[in-house]
């Protein structure tokens, strides 16, 4: 395998990720936008000055939110399809099938679970401008942590495979990444700018909300990533079976 | 017999996945790698922390997406 199938699974993986951002729009219209003229409304009803409009709320909700949703997709989408390329036939006797699965839960979890339980999504009203470059960095940092101490634990799973077997060493591995998280959550300073009345109700919704479009979204892309990576990288498994043993095949393939 | 036959090729498939060099990911994932998180810097933070362009445009017009997607947005 060359850089032609890097660069073949690179532009399925930013489609994979058009196509998972699609779904994840919908869900972010559907659950999410709601929840931000909530708090937009609250945000009004306790207005310090306010700016004059650039965009309409209209186009904010739907040609702004499309724009920010699908770009995010093709973006994460091209990474982990990067990510797939490195992690393929290196973390265990998986498919393409499953290791874009594999890659998919792991970055979910890395990527936006892990720094979202320290620093989670905000709606419109909550946060202090004054400190927002201070917590855009918290944020990154967080995220870039998550990520290399995950990169730590796989390798270290690895190594420890042969001696401890595959279960043990993930589950060590695993330990050990949750420990390690845990030692950053302790140690990066928190942040609580929820102003005192904003309802508990909208901000728990909206962070479920955050949290579904990031699902739908992982979710979506790990699936049609594997399928796509799937037909492109093992055609011929697929197309042998049913001419190689004939009847048997499909009898066994059916149970 | 056709219950043993079944499991063999599929667990031939996944052995005969062999990785892809690190050399072929390199080029792509350098040039494409530090496109992507441009891409995601402009979603994500432009005209929030940092800013490359004046104005307030791009953080208006991103916005919603910012907040539902979990950036810290302002």
């Amino acid at each position: 395998m060359n850089s032609l199938s890097v660069r073949a699974l690179l532009v399925r993986g930013m489609l994979a990720g058009l196509a998972a951002g699609l779904l994840a729009l919908v869900v972010a219209y559907v659950l999410g936008e709601p929840r931000v003229d909530a708090a937009i409304d609250f945000e009004d009803a306790h207005a310090h000055e306010h700016g004059e409009e650039v965009f309409s709320r209209t186009l904010q909700s739907t040609g702004g939110l499309a724009t920010g949703v699908l770009v995010f997709g093709v973006a994460i989408g091209g990474i982990a399809a990067l990510a797939f390329c490195v992690a393929l036939g290196r973390i265990g006797r998986f498919g393409p099938r499953a290791t874009a699965a594999l890659v998919s839960l792991g970055a979910l979890l890395t990527v936006y679970v892990v720094p979202f339980l320290k620093y989670p999504a905000n709606p419109p009203s909550i946060g202090d401008p004054d400190t927002i470059g201070k917590r855009t960095a918290l944020y990154f940092l967080m995220i870039a942590l998550s990520v290399l101490l995950a990169v730590a634990a796989v390798i270290l799973g690895k190594r420890l495979a042969p001696r401890l077997g595959n279960w043990n060493a993930t589950v060590v591995a695993s330990a050990a990444f949750l420990v390690a998280v845990g030692l950053a959550y302790a140690f990066l300073p928190a942040v609580n700018e929820v102003p005192k009345d904003f309802p508990a109700t909208l901000l728990w919704r909206f962070r479920l909300a955050a949290l579904a479009i990031q699902v739908t979204l992982w979710a979506g892309f790990g699936l049609v990533f594997g399928y796509l990576a799937e037909r492109l990288l093992v055609p011929k498994a697929a197309a042998a079976e049913p001419r190689g043993t004939g009847v048997d095949s499909k009898a066994a393939a059916a149970h | 017999m056709a219950l043993s036959a079944a499991p063999a090729p599929s667990a031939d498939a996944t052995s005969a996945i062999t990785p892809i060099s690190l050399k072929a990911i390199a080029p792509w994932a350098l040039f494409f790698g530090i496109l992507m998180l441009v891409l995601l810097y402009f979603v994500g933070s432009e005209q929030g922390a940092t800013s490359v362009f004046s104005g307030e445009d791009v953080h208006e017009w991103l916005h919603d997406g910012r907040h539902l997607l979990g950036f810290p947005c302002h």
